[in-house]
């Protein structure tokens, strides 16, 4: 079972949510696609026992072989390569490595290498019981723009015998849909605030567009205004959870401390939130 | 003309927030809202659209299912696993697994499938009651949001040089990634909205580290700076050791919430504290700014 949580809007709550959930959950895996800014491992604090380099493929020309005919400028719809009289160059920051150079080249000249864009790192946590969390995060390098090559290589880790949970970055442009691509539920994490509920709308658009169930959590649900509440049952999602805003959660928070371990009825929320999303999917 | 740039690293810490409270203390300016695929500037400022226009961010594939052979040959070159199979109705490209690179347009050798340009959203020009402003919106779940970002820079640059307008203040996006970096390359300085936890802590070092990669002056500003006066206190050490210059701390007060739903930036409506201390820096930035 894949779960992601998301939210459109950033700084909800959503590795909150993700992070506390991962430590209830009976064999649950966390994985963070939120690979630009991770924040997961901040609250688990894995053991890290493999790390690798997340590549991707940029071409490489033979000056030997190529004849200047442009091909392969005019193929790049990234404007990733450009050849002027006599130079080609490669623009490495611009490729997203998808081999049309490579193949429309008449001389065969183009050859293919690899750049780093990033970090996987996969390890494990303890969790609340006796039982381990799988975990695994992406780290996009700071310079690098493209981050789905990243995300998808996370994805990659995910185990079909656990309750996967995958941490979305906030947005809904090409790193969030990467993210949700595949998942059997979305949860989204609102606040109850104009932002929260604009940047909400649009993240169910892409859930619905990806035809993948959702529902929603909302958090400081003491603040703001009750037309999140509305929105929710004008479309019909359901609201698995209501988290109020706490002073000291939110400074526990601040030290990378999970509200699960320091409260026995949120655990106890928690649980109950594992089981209603368990019970939604089934549906 | 200057232009700042307003990012965090982590989402959710106040960037919005700090700038619709600038976009009513800055007299001279136009506004920009670069945060395309979940903006919010609008819902403060309330704009009166100008002018629409459709944004193009590029070409997509579209596959004639008349022409097709099945010979499968774009399904094996592409390598974003876009192009689908079923007995019953052959193939298709997937548009959100899709990254438009167009192999196999190239590679089709019945030239079934044909590059055309794709509308992945919209861009305005609107008036504020804080002045004009340049924002757009992404298709849900479209790519290209960076070029967007660069574009409604572009026209916000454009705005300010035809009104005479001193400074261009960009709402930016929160990450480190592509549309990020679309909206600081080239701005004279970027404000970092940080808050004192683990989190905002950690990304605001990544994204300091994207300023320094692209050689951009920062600033820092700590929101709710009393949720962790350890933590923020180490924020003070970090802006000190890399000489950046500490130009606010805000104190968490719900009234921030109050503010937004009334639709007012937090020094239109009384934040008390809250709005001295935003009036005070933006003081502060002006003169970082030298206007």
């Amino acid at each position: 079972m894949i779960i992601a949580i998301a939210s459109g809007k950033g700084g909800t709550g959503k590795t909150t949510i993700a992070t506390n959930l991962a430590l209830v959950a009976p064999a649950a895996q966390y994985l963070d696609c939120d690979v630009e800014e991770p924040n997961g491992h901040l609250f688990l604090k894995p053991e890290i026992d493999h790390r690798r380099d997340v590549t991707m493929s940029i071409p490489k020309i033979d000056h030997e072989l190529c004849t200047y005919c442009g091909q392969c400028a005019g193929a790049c719809e990234f404007n990733a390569l450009a050849v002027i009289g006599k130079k080609v160059m490669v623009f490495p920051e611009l490729c997203h490595g998808c081999g049309a150079c490579t193949f429309i080249c008449p001389e065969g000249a183009i050859s293919e290498t690899s750049k780093i864009v990033g970090q996987l790192e996969t390890g494990s946590a303890a969790t609340v019981t006796e039982k381990k969390l799988k975990f695994g995060h992406g780290i996009s390098k700071i310079g690098n723009p493209l981050t789905p090559p990243v995300i998808k290589q996370v994805k990659k880790l995910v185990n079909d015998d656990c309750f996967t949970i995958l941490d979305a970055p906030p947005g809904t442009s090409c790193p969030m849909v990467q993210t949700l691509m595949g998942c059997d539920y979305c949860l989204f994490v609102t606040e109850p605030t104009p932002f929260g509920l604009n940047d909400l709308e649009l993240a169910v658009g892409v859930a619905r567009q990806l035809k993948i169930p959702c529902g929603i959590v909302i958090n400081r649900s003491d603040s703001g205004d009750d037309q999140v509440k509305k929105y929710c049952e004008r479309e019909a999602i359901p609201i698995l959870m209501e988290l109020g805003f706490d002073r000291d959660l939110a400074f526990a928070y601040s030290k990378g401390e999970a509200a699960v371990s320091k409260s026995l009825s949120l655990r106890q929320e928690f649980q109950d939130l594992y089981e209603k999303i368990v019970a939604e999917v089934e549906k | 003309m200057k232009e700042l740039t307003i990012i965090s690293g982590k989402g959710g810490t106040g960037k919005t927030t700090v700038t619709a409270a600038f976009a009513t203390l800055a007299t001279n300016k136009i506004l920009a809202d670069c945060d395309v695929d979940a903006a919010d500037l609008h819902l403060i400022l309330t704009p009166k659209e100008l002018s629409k226009a459709d944004f193009i961010g590029g070409r997509g594939p579209i596959l004639d299912g008349e022409k097709c052979i099945r010979c499968g040959e774009c399904q094996r070159l592409c390598r974003f696993d876009a192009i689908e199979f079923t007995e019953a109705s052959g193939y298709s490209i997937n548009n959100f697994a899709c990254d438009s690179c167009g192999l196999c347009a190239l590679a089709c050798p019945e030239k079934a499938i044909t590059m055309a340009d794709t509308i992945n959203g919209q861009w305005f020009i609107s008036d504020t009651r804080a002045g004009k402003m340049v924002h757009a919106r992404l298709g849900i779940g479209e790519d290209n949001s960076g070029k967007l970002v660069t574009l409604v820079r572009q026209q916000g640059k454009l705005l300010a040089k035809k009104e005479n307008r001193e400074l261009l203040i960009n709402d930016g996006p929160p990450g480190i990634g592509c549309p990020v970096t679309a909206s600081i390359t080239g701005v004279d300085m970027v404000l970092i909205v940080t808050e004192p936890t683990l989190s905002g802590m950690h990304d605001m070092e990544r994204v300091h580290g994207l300023c320094r990669h692209f050689d951009i002056p920062a600033l820092v500003c700590i929101n709710r700076f009393d949720l962790n006066l350890h933590n923020t206190e180490k924020i003070r050490n970090y802006c000190n050791r890399h000489e950046i210059a500490l130009v606010g701390e805000i104190p968490l007060d719900q009234v921030v919430n109050k503010a937004q739903v009334a639709r007012l930036s937090v020094v239109e409506y009384d934040c008390g504290r809250v709005s001295q201390v935003v009036r005070e820096m933006w003081k502060k930035v002006e003169k970082e700014l030298d206007i």
